[in-house]
């Protein structure tokens, strides 16, 4: 933190490797329902980002419309938020990265945000890989506006006042997937330690990160045969792997088995080590993520965990070939060019 | 199609028949399009352009690849009147299906050239027929077969080019321009057009009286079009980002974009960019993209027409409310719809203005040549960030895609302005830092830039309704005041508006309000006006919000005309609204057919309306 700070505050907590404390980096009181799964995923974006010691001024955060988007509000106070339009926060988003490369992003959205309104934008957004932390906060439900179905609803899942959802679910995992998004996660509100480990993996990756989490609305649909209320997702979570973030600094030191733990490697220099629970699966194998979301699918389990990864694909500020300096910071020296040149293209219209 | 460049309304001539002309006609090429013309056609009005003869050209064609009538004319004036005109003295009829609606429209005393395998659709004793074995000559030079179809057009040019006196070495260059330096295409181009003159030569006497002779007021000037003007602005202007949607007639700009960029804007050292141009999936995106670049700090831009417009008018409200500079360029072409993709129109003024839902009012800048559109481009990123809002850039079809005149560009002026912005060591001096409220008066507050390193520096940008520091608020007051400073905001923008041009003595009766592409038309009619008696002072708009001439102009004017392009006379109900004790003497001439303006039109409306 800048010496200069003119906002003075006791120290209540153990201070990270940014001097700071946890509080620093908390947001407003959240205007949500009691016990919304949204809630409980903004502190472990509060946790995981103190415990990576993120700098709060070096993260924007960014969002759209609904329930999820209003969320940034509740984390990072230190940090530059954009609440946009409905749908439309990957194109916003893609702006503000590509003007300032250099901070991190984090994106929250639902599932009405990005599932129906925004889906195409955030098909677009994977395509060209754009370096954000995508978290979905997927309830099934719009809850703004008094609980109509999304796009995730499950076919035949019933609302007290509309009766019926008679059409299938988009998978956002899947979707991702399809679109080649290197980082797909799926994970459950009900499951914060999972939630944070991921964060702190998605914050790390270099890409699109896209964050699937299942967030019940405790107001509108959290009857227990919704797959996307609590007790469904506690008596049917299924992880693939226990999850634990490695940061760069630190030795990994897990003295399990040979063979019972994999890492993955970030760009950072981070790990996200992996290990094996029940089943034998490997992150990185494309076609086993697509069987493994189709499994899911057939036999209605919430299999968490990393389902997909791939570090190899190039983002957008890469294939732009950006100078180092962002371009929002860049000084009229570089971005206006010269009296000179002026006249030499002109002499080609003479 | 029911409107050609060469409409069979009777123009006044005053000419004596086989007096010979010099430098004073137009000339239509009637081709198909997806033909490669547009080449020759280039080639010829630059030849003309680059011999010192004022010129203008107008691309007449359709929304489609291949195959549809095209009209491309040339006017040669050696008063330097550059509108277009209602009809022509010469034709190439080098489209079969036109020949006849083409023959028909040519001025009494023409000439036609016409490929010799063309039968002549109608006798006119009054025209002079060149046939051209157009066949012939390129089965002799017998170029590269995929390159054939395109090659036969520069037939014409020679040919044309012969009869008339247009000098074969201006062709070269100009073909050098048009090929972007590239010999062999020059060469295969040029070898058709000197074996074509070479026939004419031994083969042709020359009847007409049309005579084309090296002038000098071209010298030094530069040839055109709007689009490229704009991005070559833009790039001037220290446009960082740039996010579009192909659109006609708004691609072209892009284009210019992504073909001086890598030229001008890259690290000498390091060759990397600094900007990026983003090909957005839909217009929604492009804006959403600028206006996340804006409000990081960047220079951010889009640009695309009517119904890419449309879309963009959520973000658009957005950007005004929450405060994002960007700079929107649309080039108008003929709505409502999908419209006319390929035709003119003035017809965005209106919902550009207020385009957003709510109480959104947006900042417009109208260039009107060329130069303009070089200049507004680059100021644009000035008066976005001092203003924290988006500006509007309003160009169109004629405008954008057509070749004007103009002196060089000059050099954009003084440092960049890049407006109210906070730093780090701002915000140790000031020691408080409130997003929204009016420290100066003006009703523009301070921002700070994400990844400014103080803990003051944070604010949450959002379209809900807000209070000085960004946060949610539901409190009227407010909201009030928020949009009372609004309000404060646009007033203080005129003082950055670009004032109208004014012409005449200023004590004229008649006042004539144009803006945009309009202006040669009613600089000539002005001139045909004063021949027959009547004097105007004119008043080109520049910007929205007006600047006080503009009502001052109406108050000391006793008929005032507001000239425009579109059916609901847009412009002058912004007047009305401007200048409400005006509002009565504010009338209308319009035009909306989604062609150009002529002279002749503006001077026969002003004198019908006068005798009423």
């Amino acid at each position: 933190m800048a010496a200069t700070a003119t906002v003075t505050r006791t120290r209540q907590g153990p201070l990270n490797q940014a001097g700071l404390e946890r509080a620093d980096y908390k947001g407003l009181a959240s205007t949500l329902c009691q016990g919304c799964g949204h809630n409980s995923i903004s502190s472990q974006i509060i946790a995981a980002c103190y415990e990576m010691s993120v700098r709060p001024d070096q993260v924007i955060k960014l969002s759209g419309i609904g329930c999820s988007s209003k969320s940034p509000a509740y984390f990072l106070n230190g940090s530059h938020g954009f609440n946009g339009l409905h749908g439309r926060m990957a194109t916003t988003a893609t702006g503000a990265v590509m003007a300032n490369p250099r901070l991190k992003a984090i994106g929250v959205s639902g599932d009405g945000d990005t599932a129906s309104i925004g889906i195409g934008h955030f098909i677009h957004m994977l395509r060209r890989n754009v370096p954000i932390v995508y978290l979905i906060e997927n309830n099934g439900v719009y809850g703004l506006t008094k609980g109509q179905f999304s796009a995730t609803a499950d076919r035949g899942q019933k609302l007290k006042k509309i009766g019926e959802n008679p059409f299938m679910p988009v998978d956002i995992a899947f979707e991702a997937l399809a679109a080649n998004c290197g980082f797909v996660a799926r994970s459950f509100a009900g499951d914060p330690k999972q939630v944070k480990e991921l964060i702190k993996a998605a914050f790390s990756f270099h890409g699109t990160a896209v964050l699937d989490i299942i967030s019940p609305c405790v107001t509108f649909n959290n009857r227990d045969e919704s797959t996307k209320s609590y007790a469904w997702g506690k008596a049917h979570e299924d992880p693939l792997h226990d999850v634990t973030w490695v940061p760069q600094r630190e030795e990994i030191s897990v003295d399990y088995a040979p063979g019972e733990t994999t890492a993955v490697g970030m760009h950072d220099g981070s790990k996200l080590v992996l290990k094996k629970l029940g089943r034998d699966y490997d992150p990185t194998d494309r076609k086993a993520a697509l069987s493994l979301l189709e499994e899911a699918r057939k036999d209605n389990l919430l299999l968490t965990g990393l389902v997909y990864y791939n570090a190899d694909q190039p983002t957008l500020p890469e294939v732009e070939n950006l100078v180092e300096t962002p371009l929002a910071l860049l000084p009229q020296e570089v971005l206006r060019p010269s009296k000179d040149s002026l006249e030499q293209v002109l002499q080609f219209f003479m | 199609m029911t409107e050609t460049p060469t409409v069979t309304q009777a123009a006044p001539t005053t000419r004596t028949t086989g007096e010979p002309v010099t430098n004073d006609f137009t000339m239509v090429v009637a081709t198909v399009n997806g033909s490669g013309s547009q080449t020759s056609n280039m080639a010829m009005i630059r030849a003309l352009f680059r011999m010192g003869i004022p010129v203008s050209g107008k691309n007449l064609f359709p929304s489609n690849i291949q195959g549809l009538p095209t009209w491309f004319s040339i006017r040669a004036s050696s008063e330097g009147f550059t509108a277009r005109r209602e009809s022509a003295e010469i034709l190439v009829a080098m489209n079969p299906a036109t020949f006849a609606q083409d023959l028909a429209g040519l001025e009494p005393d023409g000439v036609c050239f016409y490929p010799d395998d063309l039968p002549i659709p109608a006798q006119r004793d009054d025209v002079v027929f060149y046939p051209m074995p157009v066949k012939e000559l390129v089965r002799e030079l017998n170029p590269a077969k995929e390159l054939r179809d395109y090659i036969a057009n520069m037939v014409y040019v020679g040919i044309v080019c012969h009869i008339l006196g247009i000098e074969l070495e201006e062709v070269r260059a100009a073909l050098d321009t048009h090929f972007r330096g590239k010999k062999a295409a020059v060469d295969s181009n040029m070898a058709m057009i000197q074996a074509a003159s070479a026939w004419a030569q031994s083969n042709l006497v020359k009847q007409d009286h049309y005579f084309v002779r090296r002038d000098n007021q071209t010298a030094g000037n530069i040839l055109i079009d709007g689009n490229t003007a704009a991005a070559l602005g833009a790039i001037y202007g220290g446009m960082s980002f740039a996010a579009w949607y192909p659109i006609t007639p708004a691609s072209s700009l892009a284009d210019a974009l992504q073909e001086y960029l890598p030229k001008l804007r890259r690290d000498p050292q390091t060759a990397k960019a600094t900007y990026a141009v983003i090909q957005a999936e839909d217009e929604l995106a492009a804006i959403g993209m600028a206006v996340g670049a804006g409000w990081m700090g960047a220079r951010a831009m889009t640009s695309t027409s009517g119904p890419g417009l449309s879309l963009m008018a959520e973000f658009a409200g957005l950007a005004f409310f929450s405060e994002v500079p960007l700079v929107i360029w649309d080039i108008q072409r003929m709505g409502p719809s999908t419209g006319l993709p390929t035709r003119t129109s003035q017809g965005d003024i209106l919902f550009v203005r207020f385009i957003g839902h709510g109480d959104s009012k947006q900042v417009m800048l109208l260039p009107g040549t060329v130069g303009e559109c070089f200049e507004f481009s680059w100021r644009a990123f000035d008066l976005a960030e001092r203003l924290q809002t988006p500006i509007f850039v309003l160009s169109d079809l004629d405008l954008g895609m057509n070749l004007w005149m103009s002196e060089p560009f000059a050099y954009p002026a003084g440092p960049m302005d890049r407006g109210k912005v906070l730093s780090r060591e701002d915000l140790d001096r000031i020691g408080d830092f409130h997003r929204y409220r009016d420290v100066d008066g003006d009703g523009i507050t301070y921002r700070t830039l994400p990844g400014t390193e103080h803990p003051l520096a944070a604010y949450f940008n959002r379209g809900t309704g807000h209070n000085e520091d960004a946060s949610y608020s539901e409190r009227p007051e407010d909201w009030e005041g928020n949009m009372n400073r609004l309000w404060r905001k646009l007033e203080t923008a005129r003082q950055y508006m670009p004032p109208p041009v004014l012409h005449g003595v200023g004590n004229a009766r008649v006042g004539l309000i144009g803006y945009g592409s309009t202006d040669p038309a009613i600089l000539e009619a002005r001139q045909g006006l004063a021949a027959r008696g009547m004097e105007t002072d004119y008043m080109r708009l520049r910007s929205v919000p007006f600047t006080p001439e503009v009502s001052l102009f109406v108050r000391e004017h006793e008929r005032v005309f507001v000239i425009e392009m579109n059916t609901d006379g847009q412009m002058r109900q912004l007047l009305q609204l401007e200048v409400p004790e005006g509002a009565a003497k504010i009338e209308s001439l319009r035009r909306n057919n989604g062609i150009p303006l002529s002279a002749q039109w503006v001077v026969e409306k002003l004198l019908e309306a006068e005798e009423d």
